[in-house]
């Protein structure tokens, strides 16, 4: 699938930003005041700015609004209920926090799930499509939430929560790009399912329909190089996960969390980045991929 | 309306023969004149006359090479356009409720004023059906000429997709495939029609008849064909004598 | 739960709908044009049209784009800049007009042969010709001898018609179709249509081309032969089929000039040639009496068996002549099998099934008919084989052998125009008797003194000066290849520019890219067109050409005329010339401005009017010396060829009258309300063995296809070209040049034989062939100025067989260095299985020069796209008596496209496909960014 910056920065940021308010409604820290306001504050603008940021990639804003009609089937519509829900949610508990210094533990409680449930929508988008056999595995939600979770507990100071969390990602992420090369090289969709002629012999593209490019080729059947991938692999897994854990065994300071921080989100929009890179559609079938 | 209709009053779609279909790309742009004139936004393409043209189409032709355990490689050419699915992963994902699967017959199509142009449905098909339209905006896909097979401005006859009307091999049939005894039906029974990508689970509802077999030549010369080839002498000189008998049965010759 | 959105399934779809015909291609098709706000929107086919009965292949509906392309010229164009740099200015119709009158008036005056009137694949050649024998120059042709003479002149001498135009499989009937070397043709609707119909019947379709893609694709078998040997293949077949007698003996005796008695002596002016009577008639044995009589002597069986003592010389039939030579184990599958690529078992066991198909399952019409020798015949039986060919048999310098090797086979079978075979279409059959023979000297100030093209029957016929040199530029009708029925298009330009046989002044080209992918050696031409002698002139002084498209040929011009867009003119597809018959039926066809043009371009052919008008060419001016015709709608309708035979045969006199009538002044409006076309049908007793049924001859004739009915036998053995090796041995007045003595005895074969190809270089060191194909969706140069059609073929690929794909370790991307004997290109290069092994190919002219076709210059048919044409010569190497002869077929110098051997090296990837050329300028601007064509609403 085509790595479009506007989705991969979407879903990063967003689940980031989700995920510190998963901490935040947990009363994780307990902040108040004007330090409430700047977790809050940064939550808010990775969770709207992400999806502001996702808007990028519709070809017809106009109707973004009737994203929300269709949420009895689409994960899509789902999403931007459950965000909606979980922002006025954790609002109402921001609210509680910052100025009146209440918090409402209850609704702080929903806003976390919420906050959670977004992200599962999220991964849900992807998940869903069967057609995209490297997504369309379990491990595609728990990755997104673990993500989300370990993101957030590092930006809401969880430094032992982080700690159990990064670890949890990693090998969420390395168990999802295990499954995800065997379900990519697995046998179920071929050029010979693809084609219905696996009867008659190997099949092979000949000569594509047309000799230009056109949306399909843009779109789902991006290339990426076996050894680029695996590189970048390696770059995600360190900065996302290893080097964080590593600068978290370092005696606490706020300017190494703040790396911390920085190195998790640049090995997440690698991996994010992977996650579409590396997504063989099988729509690729009718273009020559195997 | 994205959730899928129960039941479909009736499945319409297309039937399409891979033994006769030549590849020669008239259906494509019948289709894309067509559309381009009538549904929606029109069909736009970018850099036409450039480095880089590429434009909306709603049905393509493939090529493909089958090279079989022995004998000669195949080549198969292969139109695909929307398989009009019944479990249609396209129609459910999207968040809008442009994409729906018509309850009268079948019919997957785009309501272009809802479409937001998010291009979640074209990742869910995995046929490669669905196509943006770059200028508009919008998801374009086969409508199954909607706006032909109920036209009351067309004579009886032309309400049928563009691609079939056009198709000069006659590789292309439409009509519905939820009455066994429909002509496209008994097509598929007879030919043993088939879905692609079954393992998708889309269940779809346009079905391709599979190229007969090919290249069934006997490779020493059989006994079947002997007696058609049996030499009229084995004597030199014979053939004037043989000749000879023959003209005597024709009619006409020496009684 | 949200209601199911509404959607329109009823929209308007047509203000009108105005019908014409198709010219995406030559094939013709009627098409139904929808009209919106004056303005075309859509474009499908006419369901009540006799060639594609509704359908409409890709570049039939991307007619639009065709019609609105930005590469349309726009008005008349003078050079201003040199030759090929495209710098041209705009200039008014009279200018432009009265210049080319300025160039010509003098030439007619004085040496009419220095005007070469060449014209590319219109469809007004006898219209066109017309103009050009009224001129008196006797250089005019038009691109057949490129394209497909081969085919043409062999069917034409063999059996008075060939595939395409002049016939069709009986496609409702045939159980076993065979096709040779056709990718697409111009029949191109209706083969699909026709293979459609086979497969829906459940016949069996066999594809012999070394290429198995398009329709050899879908063949049930595949034969994928080695090009350039199915002359050897085809005679395998005879072969067999004689050593079985699996031939249809009655076939033979009553219809074939099988049993014509030849004379059999060595060395006299006589062998060779027929026994005839005083009449001329050419004799043969009845059976029952056993007497030499003349072969229409009613009510005779003739004698396949026949022989004669005369005057102390043997004379025996052609058909004992016949089965002597193809029963030689010369011709056995074995001899041929290697050569061919094709294991002899499978040539037996195709030999069975045609035996098969034709005699044990003949198809049988209950409808009683009578010959010409007044026998009647109760049934009409047939033989359900057919076959198809085009210019893979063709294109090669042993085509005309080669399809004349088909014809017999077909005839020897007995399925030709009878039902389940091969059927003609009026005003097909004819034999080669009732064609004109050409002419080929002009007199100053004269009109030639008939048409320029036509059928020689010996070489009395030829078109030579006093001295014996060519009196042709293109050498037509000479001893280099004495039987060339439709000139040679190709030998104009190097012939013009070597001064052999003399000098031009002006070269008049219509329709015709000849400065890119219709020229061979394609670099050569470029230079010979902008050469220059001492005095700094060109060579070619003045060159005049038509185009409708700022084609790469533009360049190459002085003066353009340009042409219109085929919905905006009048254009006649008249039986006197390429009609759109079927075999059921005869039929002729317009064109009309369904649109006015919005530029100042005009129709070529009232252009034509206007300057023979202007030069007082007869036939053009009243008696008084004013114009007599308006524009070319008034030729169509006031013209005639004979007195009640015009350029349309339908709806003369008063509107009722088919064939032969009166002009009518309302023919036109006729022609739009009847949707562009009229019909006539066959009657159902003349439906089939046109050449022999009574009922059919007198049909014809009442249709004015000719004036009496004329019978006639197919040619197994052609005399005429036994009477140009008896030239070659000696005899007659009109001698062959030395040089060119053992060559005609060679190629003048009266029947056919198999000669390897004249281009073939040497195999070790070129061991493979180079062909292109037709793409579907393409016609020629015009399709890449198509938005929607480049799409699709935006670029080719070198298609290189599998085995020497991984043999050379390419891989995918990478590119291939392709060198013939006479030059290089450096190409994008893909594998492909379904392949003979020792043939790459490309599809045809997807290559572009930049600047061309208001294309970028990025364009990838500009950067990717090639043409193969470089790497053709027009002449092959020298031989060694230091002659270069034309890379042509030595019967008819049909050019040998495919008699192409190289060899392939593997290339990293590039970027510029070479040879590249440096950019035209375009005289036209360039097109929009983004296209979003709707019209109306
Ligand atoms: N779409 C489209 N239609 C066209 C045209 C076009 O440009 N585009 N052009 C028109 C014109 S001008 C013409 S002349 C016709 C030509 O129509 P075709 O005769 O179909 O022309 P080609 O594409 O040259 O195809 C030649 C075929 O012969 C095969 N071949 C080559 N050598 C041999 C051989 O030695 N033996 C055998 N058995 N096969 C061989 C090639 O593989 C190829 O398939 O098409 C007409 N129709
Ligand atoms: N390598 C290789 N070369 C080949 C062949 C091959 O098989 N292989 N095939 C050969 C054959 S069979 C042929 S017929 C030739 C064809 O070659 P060409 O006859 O050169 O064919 P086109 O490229 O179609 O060019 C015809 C010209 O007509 C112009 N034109 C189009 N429409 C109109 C119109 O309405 N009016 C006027 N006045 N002009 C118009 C186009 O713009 C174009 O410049 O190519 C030959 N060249
Ligand atoms: S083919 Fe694709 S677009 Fe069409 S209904 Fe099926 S999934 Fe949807
Ligand atoms: S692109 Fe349009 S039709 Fe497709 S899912 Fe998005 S909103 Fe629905
Ligand atoms: S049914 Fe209509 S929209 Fe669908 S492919 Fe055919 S022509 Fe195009
Ligand atoms: S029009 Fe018919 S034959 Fe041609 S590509 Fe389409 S389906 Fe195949
Ligand atoms: S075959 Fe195609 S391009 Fe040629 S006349 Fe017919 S519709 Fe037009
Ligand atoms: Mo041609």
């Amino acid at each position: 699938m085509h790595p479009a910056p506007s989705v991969i920065l979407f879903s990063t940021l967003s689940g980031l930003g989700l995920g510190l308010m998963f901490w935040l409604g947990l009363g994780l820290p307990a902040v108040t005041g004007w330090s409430a306001f700047g977790l809050y504050f940064i939550a808010y603008a990775l969770a709207v700015g992400g999806l502001m940021l996702s808007a990028f990639h519709l070809a017809n804003p106009k109707n973004a609004p009737k994203a929300f009609s269709q949420w009895r089937t689409s994960w899509l519509s789902r999403e931007a209920w459950a965000a909606v829900i979980a922002l006025l949610a954790v609002a109402v508990h921001a609210i509680g926090v910052i100025f009146f210094d209440t918090r409402l533990a209850v609704i702080g409680a929903i806003g976390s799930a919420l906050a959670l449930l977004t992200v599962l929508t999220t991964s849900m988008i992807y998940t869903q499509i069967r057609a995209v056999p490297r997504w369309n595995q379990v491990t595609t939600p728990i990755l997104f939430l673990t993500l989300s979770l370990a993101g957030g507990a590092l930006l809401a100071g969880q430094v032992t929560a982080a700690a159990m969390l990064l670890p949890l990602a990693g090998i969420a992420q390395l168990v999802h790009w295990h499954i995800g090369d065997a379900r990519a090289r697995g046998p179920d969709s071929t050029p010979e399912s693809a084609t219905g002629l696996g009867g008659k012999g190997r099949v092979r593209l000949f000569e594509p329909p047309h000799t230009g490019s056109n949306y399909l080729l843009h779109e789902m059947v991006y290339r990426i190089g076996r050894k680029h991938a695996l590189r970048l692999r390696v770059f995600a897994i360190v900065l996302m996960v290893v080097a964080p854990a590593l600068l978290l065994i370092v005696p606490f300071s706020p300017l190494i969390l703040a790396l911390a921080a920085l190195s998790h989100l640049a090995g997440v929009l690698a991996s994010r980045w992977l996650f579409f890179a590396e997504a063989e559609h099988v729509v690729g079938l009718y273009y020559g991929q195997r | 309306m994205t959730q899928l209709p129960e039941h479909t009053e009736r499945s319409l779609g297309l039937v399409i023969d891979l033994d006769t279909c030549v590849g020669c790309h008239a259906c494509v742009v019948a289709c894309k004149g067509w559309n381009t004139e009538t549904h929606g936004a029109p069909l736009s393409d970018t850099d036409p006359y450039g480095a880089a043209p590429e434009g909306t189409f709603l049905n393509r032709i493939h090529s493909f090479e089958v090279q079989p355990e022995a004998g000669p490689a195949q080549l198969v050419h292969f139109p695909k356009s929307c398989l009009h699915c019944e479990d249609a992963p396209c129609v459910t994902v999207c968040p809008t409720g442009a994409s729906f699967k018509r309850a009268e017959d079948g019919i997957v199509l785009v309501n272009e004023d809802d479409c937001m142009g998010c291009g979640l449905c074209a990742w869910a098909c995995p046929y490669g059906a669905r196509e943006m339209d770059a200028a508009a905006g919008v998801m374009k896909k086969c409508t199954l000429c909607v706006d032909r097979i109920y036209n009351t401005n067309l004579p009886e006859e032309d309400r049928e997709p563009a691609c079939v009307r056009t198709c000069p091999a006659g590789a292309r049939h439409f009509g519905d495939l939820s009455d066994p005894a429909s002509d496209v039906s008994r097509l598929v029974a007879e030919r043993g029609g088939m879905d692609l990508m079954p393992e998708q689970g889309t269940k779809p509802v346009n079905k391709y008849l599979p190229p007969r077999p090919r290249d069934s030549w006997p490779e020493e010369q059989s006994d079947t064909l002997a007696p058609f080839l049996a030499p009229v002498t084995e004597e030199a000189g014979g053939f004037l004598g043989w000749l000879d008998r023959a003209l005597e049965q024709l009619p006409g010759g020496r009684a | 739960m949200t209601a199911q959105p509404r959607t329109e399934t009823n929209p308007e779809v047509a203000d009108e709908i105005r019908r014409t015909t198709c010219y995406m291609c030559a094939c013709r098709c009627g098409i139904n044009v929808h009209m919106k706000d004056g303005k075309v929107a859509y474009i499908e086919g006419n369901r009540d049209h006799p060639v594609n009965r509704g359908v409409l292949c890709a570049k039939g509906s991307a007619g639009i784009m065709q019609h609105n392309a930005p590469s349309r010229l726009r008005a008349p164009l003078r050079r201003t800049g040199p030759r090929g740099s495209g710098k041209f200015e705009e200039i008014t119709w009279e200018e432009a007009l009265t210049t080319a009158v300025s160039w010509m008036k003098p030439l007619r005056e004085s040496a009419p042969e220095k005007l070469a009137f060449f014209t590319g694949r219109d469809q007004s050649q006898s219209f066109t010709s017309y103009w050009a024998q009224a001129f008196g120059t006797p250089n005019y042709a038009a691109h057949g001898g490129v394209c497909s003479v081969n085919m043409a002149a062999a069917g034409i001498y063999t059996m008075g018609g060939a595939f395409w135009e002049f016939g069709q499989p009986d496609w409702e009937r045939t159980k076993l179709f065979m096709i040779f070397g056709v990718a697409e043709d111009h029949d191109s609707n209706p083969i699909k249509m026709g293979l459609g119909r086979l497969k829906e019947r459940g016949a069996r379709v066999i594809g012999v081309n070394p290429i198995r893609t398009g329709y050899n694709a879908i063949a049930d078998d595949w034969v994928g032969i080695t090009p350039g040997t199915d002359g050897l293949f085809i005679l395998a077949l005879v072969h067999e089929l004689l050593k079985a007698g699996k031939i249809d003996l009655e076939y033979l005796a009553r219809f074939t000039n099988a049993p014509v008695l030849v004379d059999e002596s060595q060395g006299a002016e006589t062998s060779g040639l027929f026994l005839r009577d005083e009449g001329g008639k050419p004799l043969v044995i009845d059976s029952a009496s056993s007497e030499a009589v003349a072969f229409d002597t009613p009510g005779i069986l003739p004698s396949l068996a026949g022989k004669l003592e005369r005057g102390g010389t043997t004379h025996r039939s052609v058909f004992q002549i016949m089965a002597e030579r193809y029963l030689d184990p010369a011709h056995a599958p074995e001899a041929v099998a290697d050569r061919c690529g094709i294991p002899a078992a499978r040539i037996r066991s195709i030999a069975a099934d045609l035996a098969h198909a034709a005699f044990d399952e003949p198809v049988i019409i209950e409808q009683p008919w009578t010959d010409f020798r007044g026998i009647r015949h109760e049934r009409m039986v047939g033989r359900p084989v057919s076959f198809h060919a085009m210019r893979g048999i063709s294109a090669h310098a042993n085509g005309f052998q080669t399809a004349r090797a088909l014809h017999i086979l077909q005839i020897l079978l007995g399925s030709v125009e009878t039902p389940g075979g091969f059927r003609f279409k009026p005003p097909y059959p004819k034999p080669p008797e009732a064609h004109p023979k050409p002419h080929g000297n002009g007199q100053p100030g004269q009109p030639l003194r008939g048409p320029h093209l036509g059928f020689v029957q010996g070489p009395e016929d030829l078109c030579l000066c006093e001295d014996g040199t060519p009196s042709r530029i293109d050498k037509s009708f000479s001893w280099e290849n004495p039987m060339s029925a439709h000139g040679l298009m190709h030998m104009v330009i190097p012939n013009a520019h070597a001064g052999d046989p003399y000098r031009i002044d002006t070269l008049f080209l219509y329709m015709a890219n000849m400065a890119w992918n219709s020229s061979m050696n394609t670099a050569a031409v470029i230079d010979m067109l902008t050469d220059t002698d001492d005095s700094g002139e060109y060579v070619i002084p003045r060159i005049i050409y038509s185009d409708a498209y700022s084609s790469e040929m533009v360049a190459y011009a002085d003066l353009i005329l340009p042409d219109t867009t085929y919905l905006e003119r009048h254009d006649c597809i008249s039986l006197l010339d390429r009609p759109i018959s079927e075999a059921e039926a005869a039929a002729d066809a317009i064109r009309w401005p369904v649109v006015e043009p919005d530029r100042d371009v005009r129709g070529f052919q009232s252009v034509l009017i206007d300057l023979g008008a202007r030069l007082g060419l007869p036939g053009f001016v009243e008696e008084d010396g004013s114009a007599k015709y308006r524009d070319y709608a008034d030729y169509i309708i006031r013209h005639e060829r004979r007195p009640g035979v015009g350029p349309l045969a339908g709806f003369r006199g008063d509107g009722s009258e088919g064939g032969r009538g009166a002009p009518n002044p309302e023919q036109l409006e006729r022609y739009i309300e009847n949707g562009g076309f009229w019909v006539a049908h066959v009657p159902e007793e003349a439906q089939f063995f046109k050449p022999w049924n009574s009922a059919y001859q007198d049909w014809a004739v009442s249709m004015g296809f000719y004036d009496a009915p004329q019978p006639y036998l197919f040619q197994l053995y052609v005399e005429p070209m036994r009477r140009f090796q008896l030239a070659a041995e000696g005899f007659g007045e009109r001698q062959p040049p030395e040089q060119l003595r053992e060559r005609v005895r060679a190629a003048m074969d009266p029947l056919p034989h198999w000669a390897p190809p004249f281009g073939e270089a040497d195999p070790d060191e070129y061991p493979l062939q180079a062909l292109t194909q037709r793409p579907m969706a393409m016609y020629h140069s015009w399709g890449s100025q198509n938005a929607w059609l480049r799409q699709i073929h935006g670029q080719n690929p070198l298609y290189i067989p599998a085995e020497i794909w991984t043999a050379q370790g390419f891989r995918e991307g990478d590119w291939a260095r392709l060198t013939s004997p006479h030059g290089e290109i450096r190409v994008p290069a893909a594998p492909m299985a379904a392949l003979n092994p020792h043939t790459v190919w490309t599809w045809n002219a997807i290559g572009k020069r930049k600047g061309a076709w208001a294309l970028d210059e990025g364009a990838p048919e500009a950067t990717k796209g090639f043409l193969l044409n470089h790497l053709i010569s027009e002449l092959l190497p020298e031989q060694g008596d230091g002659m270069r002869w034309a890379n042509s077929d030595p019967v008819t110098g049909q050019a040998a496209w495919f008699d192409l051997r190289v060899k392939i090296e593997r290339l990293d990837p590039q970027e510029q496909a070479e040879p590249g050329f440096a950019p035209i300028e375009s005289p036209v601007s360039k097109g929009p960014k983004v296209l979003r064509w709707r019209v109306g609403k």
